[in-house]
């Protein structure tokens, strides 16, 4: 650097800071704003008749039922497992913990769609189980039992993630106190240790519930598409999609944008009640470093 | 209690008990069941069930000129998604942490919306906004620029899918940046962008590599919002997640399998290579 560049640098400058606000909202405004309006715009193009009728139609409401069943099925399964994988990962050292970390991590670097091959290749008419669950009559694949899987695969990871970090923070001491005092194991978990992280495990469940009752992928490859018995609210946007009838998939489609929102808002509430809860949310590696510092 | 602490402690023989709360073995005995029945014998049965197929007939299924089409175009679109999304999100976290504006928490509220957001509804919307007649297209073909049904497409809806992660995981980086570096450098005479691109960008590195192999990763095996703004044409517009699914709606299992074990393979040799870059980064820059 010459002597010539000795201007009043360090702050970027007028010039600088409105190209870079310019760049950055209007980056955000097309590929955020932009699809969320064009979701309720086309929803209700055709009037408000039009889109009342849509989500009312028979279909859509078994659509709406059945995301809620599995939503309600898949989150408490991951929500236990979650609570269970984080109190074994903060509160004790083992070997092969990181390890372990990673392997829950696992279900994100795989794609939806393959998550829902693993399961025709478990459970399909040709797969392992294949021909013990025809000897029994039991349908997995092309049925609720099979969408209820491939939502676990893929929403495995997320109410783990969120607690390890929260349970970590907060240590054993807690515990130990309750213990010494004469708390049985139940006990102290019920009465200081899920107290402790309740917004975590808020925060995880809300996150969860989102991806659960959104999945498209994997859900579409064991779901079969056998309309009003295993339509998830996605798929059935995506068969009147199909069917070029755009409005009432908008129309289904604004439901699952509302749905979004709320996340949205309940997370940013509970970031606001417990400000480290971003943290805590920035990808694992980053986690490690931070705790160097 | 009736017991003196003293009491206890003296009468203890040897050394402390390690492990003072209780349930850990039912607790890891639980998690390792769980995970192992969803997630790791579920994922291992793809890479068995590819070894029923043979050396000859799995190297035949994957090097099929329409195999590898889709994969180029899946790793390609995700590799111009995930630099689109590095450039802008920089851009965006530096201004969600750095400056005040009205909006500013709506703003930061937003960036989580391709998270939230189911895919299928992400693509629809994706779809009709840069269709011909859609609000964008129309106006992007009186320049002859197609989006919807061209590869084109396929980078929009990956870049809406991995737009959070590189803000998400740079945002707490420069939010603990000691800014009194770059007024150093200031002070020695460097110029704003002087300042940027040798003190503060060498810092972000890491998170920045993390952020981009995150989006990365997520674009690779995305198909929710892709397949309706793609157009899907074989040799052209397809990605290889839409494959399996062709060939699984084909009873191809065989051929899905395939596929998917190469996707698999590549995407974990990425985050692998990727982390152990990330890991040079950090022992070259991380000590701040």
């Amino acid at each position: 650097m010459g002597a010539a560049d000795v201007r009043g640098a360090g702050h970027s400058g007028a010039p600088g800071r409105l190209l870079l606000m310019t760049g950055a909202l209007l980056f955000l405004a097309l590929f955020l704003v932009l699809p969320l309006l064009v979701v309720f715009a086309q929803a209700l193009a055709k009037g408000a008749g039009a889109y009342f009728a849509a989500i009312s139609d028979p279909m859509a409401w078994a659509a709406v039922k059945l995301t809620l069943t599995v939503a309600a099925i898949a989150v408490p399964c991951n929500l236990v497992f979650g609570v269970t994988a984080a109190w074994a990962i903060a509160k004790f050292e083992f070997r092969g913990k990181s390890t372990l970390i990673t392997l829950i991590d696992l279900p994100f670097a795989v794609s939806p769609v393959i998550a829902g091959l693993v399961f025709i290749l478990l459970f399909g008419s040709h797969g392992w189980f294949g021909g013990y669950l025809r000897l029994h009559h039991i349908r997995v694949i092309f049925a609720v039992p099979g969408i209820v899987l491939a939502t676990i695969f893929v929403t495995f990871p997320f109410i783990a993630r969120e607690l390890i970090p929260v349970m970590q923070a907060q240590g054993r001491e807690d515990e130990e106190t309750a213990l010494s005092l004469g708390a049985t194991g139940w006990q102290t978990f019920w009465r200081v240790t899920l107290p402790n992280i309740r917004w975590g495990l808020l925060y995880g469940v809300l996150l969860c519930n989102a991806r659960a009752m959104g999945e498209f992928g994997a859900v579409s490859v064991v779901s079969g598409h056998v309309r009003g018995l295993t339509n998830t609210m996605p798929l059935h946007v995506e068969i009147l999609y199909n069917e070029y009838n755009y409005s009432a998939a908008f129309a289904v489609a604004s439901l699952l944008a509302l749905l979004a929102l709320i996340t949205l808002a309940g997370k940013s509430f509970l970031e606001w009640r417990q400000p480290e809860l971003r943290r805590a949310a920035a990808p694992a590696h980053d986690r490690t470093r931070r705790e160097k510092t | 209690m009736a017991i003196p602490i003293e009491a206890v402690e003296l009468h203890r023989p040897g050394p402390r008990p390690r492990r003072v709360l209780p349930g850990f073995g039912l607790t890891l005995g639980y998690t390792m069941v769980y995970l192992s029945l969803l997630v790791l014998i579920p994922l291992s049965a793809v890479f068995i069930r590819s070894l029923d197929l043979g050396w000859g007939h799995f190297w035949a299924v994957v090097t099929a000129p329409r195999v590898i089409a889709s994969l180029r175009l899946s790793f390609g679109a995700s590799l111009i998604a995930a630099l689109i999304n590095s450039i802008f999100g920089l851009n965006v976290a530096w201004v969600l942490v750095r400056y005040t504006f009205p909006g500013k928490r709506l703003a930061d509220a937003m960036v989580d919306l391709p998270f939230a957001l189911p895919t299928a509804v992400a693509g629809i919307a994706l779809t009709a906004l840069y269709a011909p007649s859609g609000w964008l297209g129309l106006w992007l073909r009186s320049f002859g620029i197609n989006v919807a049904f061209t590869p084109l497409g396929v980078v929009v809806a990956l870049t809406f899918i991995g737009l959070p992660f590189v803000v998400r995981t740079l945002q707490p980086v420069l939010e603990d940046l000691d800014r009194e570096v770059e007024q150093a450098a200031a002070t020695l005479g460097a110029t704003a962008g002087q300042a940027f691109l040798r003190v503060t960008l060498p810092a972000l590195w890491p998170a920045l590599l993390t952020g981009f192999a995150l989006s990365f990763a997520r674009a690779v095996g995305e198909y929710g919002s892709v397949i309706f703004i793609a157009g899907n044409m074989p040799m052209k517009s397809e990605i290889a997640p839409l494959l399996i699914v062709t060939k699984l709606e084909q009873y191809d299992y065989a051929g899905a399998t395939a596929i998917a074990v190469v996707m698999l393979v590549l995407s974990f040799a990425i985050m692998l290579g990727i982390n152990a870059l990330q890991h040079w980064a950090l022992s070259r820059h991380g000590g701040r």
